[in-house]
C-alpha cells in the first residue's frame, strides 16, 4: 500500500517537478542565471513579490477584523456571511477575475476602472487570499478563554489595550500562518490576474503571466528556469509554515 | 458600542466590495441580457462540449485522488515509517505550487520532446494537448483535498473498533469497509466537495496542457476565457455564473455537512 501511494506522487507530482528542475539546469548554469537576471523576468519576479506581500499584510489586517466579527459580534445573517467567506476557494479564478473587471473594469457601473493596473493585480489577489486568514484565525478566537479579557477590563483596561496586549499575542501564530498561506497563493496566482493584468511587462506582468507567456512561445528552458525560482520560493513558505504549526502544537502543550 | 459598529461595518464593507457585489454583478449582467440569450449563448454547441468535458474531466481526478486520499490518509495515520513527516509535506505541494508551473511540469514530461512524450508518441499515445493530460492536470491540483479531510478524522475515530473487528475474526478488506469506512464518510464527502470544486475551477494548469482547441480540449474555465478575448461578454458571463451556480451549490453542500462550530 505504502508502495503504491509514494508510486502515485511520484508519477502525478514529484517525477514532472523534478523534470522541471532537470530542464532548468540542462542547458547549464550560465543558461539558468541568464534566463533569471534578464530584466523582463527579474522585473515580474520583483514585482510578484512586492505585490504578494502588501497582499499578505492587507489580509493580515483585514482577515483577523472579518474573523473577529464573525466570532464575537453577533448580526443577523452572521452565518451566510461566514458561508461566504469561502466563496473564492469554491469559485474558479476566471470568474473571479472576470466578476472583478465586471464591476471595477472599463464599462463599470461604478466608472472605477483598474484592468491593466496594479490595483486591479491587488484587488485579484486579495479575492482569492480572503479565506486563508479568517479561517485560520476564526476557530483560535472561538476557543480563547475570556477569563484573561475580563481581568483586564475590571483593571480599567480599554477595549483596543486589551485586544493589542492579550488577544493579539494569542492570534499572532494563526495570523501568521494563514498569510503565509495567503503568500504562497498569491506569487503562484494565475486565473485571476491573467485578465485584469493586462500583461503590461515591467508594469502589470506578474511571474506566472510571464513564465505562461514563455511557455506559448515554446521558450520552455526560459519558463522553467523562472518556474524554479518560484518554486524554491513557495516550498520555503511551506516549510516555515510546517515550522510555524509545529510551534503552535508546541506552545498549546 | 460605536467601536463595535464601526468594525462590523468594516468588515462588511471588505466582503461586500470585494466579493459579494462583484459575483452580483456577474449574474445580474447575465440575467439583464434576458434569460433567452443566456440560454443561446450557454447551448451552443462549444459551450455544451466545454461543459461535459469538464465534468468527464473532474469525475476521473476525483475519483482517483479519493481512492488515493483515503488509502494515504490510511497510511499517515495508521502506519509508521522513515519519512512519514516528508510524505505529509508532499502531499501539501499542490497547494503552494503555482498553476502554471504545474502545466509546464506536464509538459516537460509529456511533451514533444519531453522525458516520456517522445516513446507515447510512438507508442501512439498523447497526453498533451489531450484531454488525458488535462486531467493528470487536474489530478496534480486537487490532490491534497481528501487526504488533509480524511486524516484528522481518522486520528479521532481511533483504533479500538477496528481491533475488535479484528479480534471477531474480520479480515483486514471486511475491517475497512464495515468499521472504517461507515466512521470516516463524512470527511471523505467534504473532501470529495472540495476536489471537485477545484477540478471544476482549474484554469492555469489546464490551459497550458490542453491547447485549447475549441470544442475539443476546451473546458467550462478555458470557455468563459476564450469568450472574453473574442469579446462576447454574453457568453462569457453566462458561462460564469453557470460556475459560479456551481461555486455556491458547493457553499451550500459544505455548510450542511459542516457542524456549526462557530456558535459555540
Amino acid at each position: 500500500m505504502r508502495a503504491g501511494i509514494v508510486g502515485y506522487l511520484s508519477l502525478v507530482l514529484l517525477i514532472p517537478l523534478a523534470a522541471v528542475l532537470w530542464r532548468s539546469a540542462g542547458a547549464g548554469f550560465g543558461e539558468f542565471l541568464q534566463a533569471i537576471v534578464n530584466p523582463e523576468a527579474l522585473a515580474a519576479l520583483r514585482l510578484t513579490f512586492g505585490v504578494s506581500l502588501l497582499v499578505t499584510a492587507i489580509n493580515a489586517v483585514a482577515g483577523t477584523l472579518i474573523a473577529w466579527v464573525l466570532v464575537r459580534d453577533s448580526f443577523p445573517g452572521r452565518r451566510i456571511v461566514d458561508s461566504v467567506i469561502d466563496l473564492p476557494f469554491a469559485l474558479p479564478t476566471i470568474v473571479a477575475g472576470l466578476t472583478l473587471l465586471a464591476l471595477y473594469g472599463p464599462r463599470g457601473p461604478l466608472g472605477i476602472n483598474v484592468a491593466y493596473t496594479m490595483v486591479g493585480v491587488v484587488l485579484a489577489l486579495l479575492f482569492v487570499t480572503l479565506p486563508f486568514v479568517v479561517r485560520s484565525v476564526q476557530p483560535v478566537l472561538i476557543e480563547l478563554d475570556r477569563d484573561m479579557e475580563e481581568a483586564a477590563a475590571s483593571l480599567g483596561a480599554d477595549g483596543f489595550t486589551i485586544f493589542r496586549k492579550i488577544v493579539l499575542p494569542n492570534l499572532t501564530p494563526a495570523i501568521l500562518s494563514g498569510a503565509a498561506l495567503g503568500f504562497a497563493r498569491s506569487i503562484g496566482e494565475f486565473g485571476s490576474v491573467v485578465l485584469i493584468s493586462g500583461n503590461i511587462p515591467f508594469e502589470t506582468q506578474v511571474v506566472s503571466v510571464y513564465i505562461f507567456g514563455h511557455i506559448e512561445s515554446d521558450n520552455v528552458s526560459g519558463a522553467a528556469a523562472v518556474s524554479v525560482v518560484l518554486l524554491i520560493l513557495s516550498m520555503a513558505v511551506l516549510l516555515g509554515i510546517n515550522g510555524l504549526e509545529r510551534w503552535r502544537r508546541g506552545h498549546d502543550r | 458600542m460605536i467601536a463595535k459598529l464601526s468594525l462590523r461595518a468594516a468588515a462588511l464593507g471588505y466582503l461586500a466590495l470585494l466579493l459579494l457585489l462583484p459575483v452580483s454583478m456577474v449574474i445580474w449582467r447575465t440575467l439583464s441580457s434576458g434569460l433567452g440569450t443566456a440560454w443561446a449563448a450557454g447551448s451552443r454547441p462549444e459551450a455544451v462540449h466545454a461543459f461535459w468535458l469538464t465534468l468527464g474531466i473532474a469525475v476521473a481526478a476525483v475519483a482517483a485522488n479519493t481512492v488515493f486520499g483515503v488509502l494515504c490518509a490510511i497510511v499517515l495515520v495508521r502506519h509508521d515509517f522513515r519519512g512519514k513527516a516528508l510524505l505529509g509535506s508532499v502531499i501539501d505541494l499542490p497547494l503552494a505550487v503555482s498553476p502554471v508551473v504545474v502545466g509546464l511540469a506536464l509538459i516537460v514530461v509529456y511533451g514533444r520532446s519531453g522525458w516520456l512524450g517522445g516513446w507515447l508518441a510512438e507508442q501512439g499515445v498523447r497526453i498533451i494537448f489531450s484531454p488525458l493530460g488535462m486531467i493528470l492536470a487536474t489530478i496534480f491540483v486537487s490532490l491534497p483535498f481528501v487526504v488533509r479531510e480524511v486524516v484528522p478524522v481518522l486520528r479521532e475515530i481511533g483504533t479500538e473498533q477496528e481491533q475488535a473487528a479484528g479480534t471477531l475474526g474480520a479480515s483486514a478488506m471486511q475491517t475497512f469497509r464495515l468499521v472504517t469506512l461507515p466512521a470516516i464518510r463524512a470527511g471523505v464527502a467534504y473532501g470529495v466537495v472540495l476536489t471537485t470544486a477545484r477540478a471544476i475551477g482549474e484554469f492555469g494548469a489546464v490551459a497550458i496542457v490542453s491547447g485549447k482547441l475549441v470544442g475539443r480540449t476546451e473546458t467550462l474555465t478555458l470557455y468563459v476565457e476564450d469568450r472574453f478575448q473574442s469579446f462576447d461578454l454574453v457568453g462569457a458571463y453566462a458561462a460564469s455564473a453557470l460556475l459560479a451556480m456551481m461555486a455556491v451549490g458547493t457553499l451550500l453542500v459544505l455548510n450542511l455537512a459542516r457542524p456549526d462550530e462557530s456558535t459555540v
